[in-house]
């Protein structure tokens, strides 16, 4: 399949939601809307809810299913206020030790007026900042599509998973395209280029696994259920340390110069 | 005392007195890039003959194999004096020493890739090793899209880092100069304990033109520029760049209780 096969697939209208997931694999749900700054901002959805039986924080963006969701939802483009409501949730499971759950499906964070005027910028580094340091084990599932800092935002996990379909890259196949060769068309071609499929990152050292879609919920459960398994060893600092290296020296092996890597042969 | 009403006219006002007087947009910090670099901004800044420049050790790095990447750093790197966009290293300022960061906007726009990302991260561990303040003047247009998802990690790699330089005790100063967006914006820029920005400097996280084409309409004039985010509460203070060196010497000097005097 080529890559802008997975990029149409990755932004399938009927693809599974947020709101599935969380049908299919969670209980008692209990959605916790604000920012608790002034805003509500209904493209990140999440709140409480038990994983078999366990009390976790789930949240993730939210596209919309019907054409009303769609619109009250931004298409899935957080303002910062989406950001900050998530950062919120995420402290209070960090309080509670909860483990937290995200589910990445956006196609990036809104470019608008109001967005910019009340700090997108601001808002999105924070989270990166504070999300790197939390104490609760915390898993991403990228199922759609993982669109520029708008998707990075609610994803620095100890485990970051791709849906085999899914794609993760540092801006649309389209922005790319534009910016690179002023020239929005040559989309097909970016996609490739832009290596953005699971396989991709996979091999880049970015993502931890990759989940097959062939029976999806029982799938996506089961990597839940294991990476927690193996996060739940760690103490509250271990799992901060532990995320912290995996976002500080993801890249060290692509760094490294001839002589460091003859360094550490010997 | 001041109603709501009034307020809201007076905001009115000033942006349109900026309409009004356009030039004031393009004074002093929107000068062609070729007129003040990394290198000027270093001389400004650092007591003359304390600078001294980090160098680390970087292989070529071309993740996606993009046409003509490396060729393009390749010969940007001759004309500049400088192996990516960014220049680290450490210095006095009015006798206070910190290490300092400067983009270079000349190379690529100082967008961001591996080798930005990691020689910040690295002067900032320097900074924390050697319990000095960290100042970052900050110019990008966005993550590095030739290195495509690893520009991305870029964001939270240099978050983190920033983040544990700060719980550490460590004074963390940004500022933040014409242009800061995208990707920069978004991460080590908007972290600091202390943000400066210079005037008319625009920052933001998507590009104007882009809100234009999504929202449809016009921005308004001073739209993303230093002054509407002081306005909005995300700028501490605007300094000229005649002014910067001795801002940044007076608040090394309030830090004293952290940090001493050499």
């Amino acid at each position: 399949m080529s890559a802008i096969e997975k990029v149409l697939i990755a932004r399938d209208k009927d693809r599974p939601k947020i709101t599935d997931y969380i049908d299919n694999l969670f209980t008692d749900f209990f959605e916790q809307k604000g920012d608790f700054l002034g805003k509500e901002d209904g493209s990140i959805y999440g709140g409480i809810a038990l994983f078999h039986g366990r009390p976790v924080t789930v949240l993730g963006h939210r596209k919309g299913k019907t054409v009303e969701e769609n619109m009250a939802c931004n298409f899935g483009m957080p303002g910062p206020e989406g950001y900050r409501k998530a950062l919120r949730i995420m402290k209070q499971a960090e309080k509670f030790n909860r483990p937290i759950i995200t589910f990445v499906d956006t196609p990036g964070a809104y470019p608008g007026l109001e967005a910019e005027m009340y700090g997108q910028a601001q808002a999105i580094a924070a989270n990166l900042a504070e999300m790197s340091a939390l104490k609760v084990p915390v898993i991403t599932i990228v199922t759609g599509e993982g669109s520029s800092g708008g998707a990075l935002g609610i994803a620095v996990a100890n485990k970051v998973y791709m849906l085999e379909n899914a794609i993760y890259s540092v801006l649309s196949p389209e922005g790319f395209a534009s910016i690179l060769w002023h020239d929005s068309a040559r989309r097909d071609e970016a996609a490739e280029v832009m290596k953005l499929t699971a396989k991709d990152l996979y091999g880049f050292g970015v993502i931890d696994g990759i989940i097959s879609e062939d029976d999806l919920m029982a799938a996506v459960d089961v990597q839940i259920k294991s990476a927690l398994k193996e996060l739940d060893k760690l103490s509250g600092q271990e799992l901060a340390d532990a995320r912290y290296d995996k976002f500080r020296y993801f890249d060290e092996a692509l760094l490294a110069t001839e002589n460091q890597k003859e360094m550490e042969v010997v | 005392m001041i109603s709501i009403v009034d307020r809201r006219k007076s905001k009115f006002n000033r942006y349109k007195d900026l309409r009004e007087n356009p030039t004031e947009l393009l004074e002093p910090a929107i000068k062609p890039v070729k007129e003040y670099d990394a290198f000027d901004r270093i001389e400004d800044i650092a007591d003359e003959g304390t600078f001294e420049q980090f160098e680390f050790d970087f292989p070529e790095t071309n993740p996606l194999d993009f046409d003509g990447y490396v060729e393009k750093k390749e010969s940007l790197r001759g004309e500049n004096g400088c192996h990516d966009a960014i220049i680290t290293g450490t210095c006095e300022i009015d006798g206070w020493p910190a290490v300092i960061a400067v983009m270079n906007k000349k190379f690529m726009m100082a967008s961001m890739g591996m080798e930005l990302g990691e020689t910040l991260c690295k002067a900032l561990e320097y900074a924390n090793e050697n319990h000095l303040p960290f100042i970052v003047f900050t110019a990008s247009g966005g993550a590095r899209m030739q290195e495509g998802i690893l520009s991305l990690m870029q964001m939270a790699k240099t978050s983190a880092v920033v983040k544990r330089f700060k719980d550490d005790g460590g004074l963390y100063i940004t500022v933040l100069t014409h242009p800061t967006t995208g990707g920069v914006s978004a991460s080590f820029a908007t972290l600091g304990d202390i943000t400066l920005a210079e005037p008319k400097a625009l920052i933001g996280f998507a590009g104007p033109r882009v809100i234009e084409q999504t929202i449809g309409q016009k921005l308004p004039e001073g739209f993303q520029r230093a002054e509407f985010l002081q306005e909005h509460g995300f700028v501490d203070k605007i300094v000229r760049r005649e002014d910067m060196k001795e801002q940044l010497a007076k608040l090394l000097r309030l830090h004293g209780n952290v940090y001493s005097r050499r």
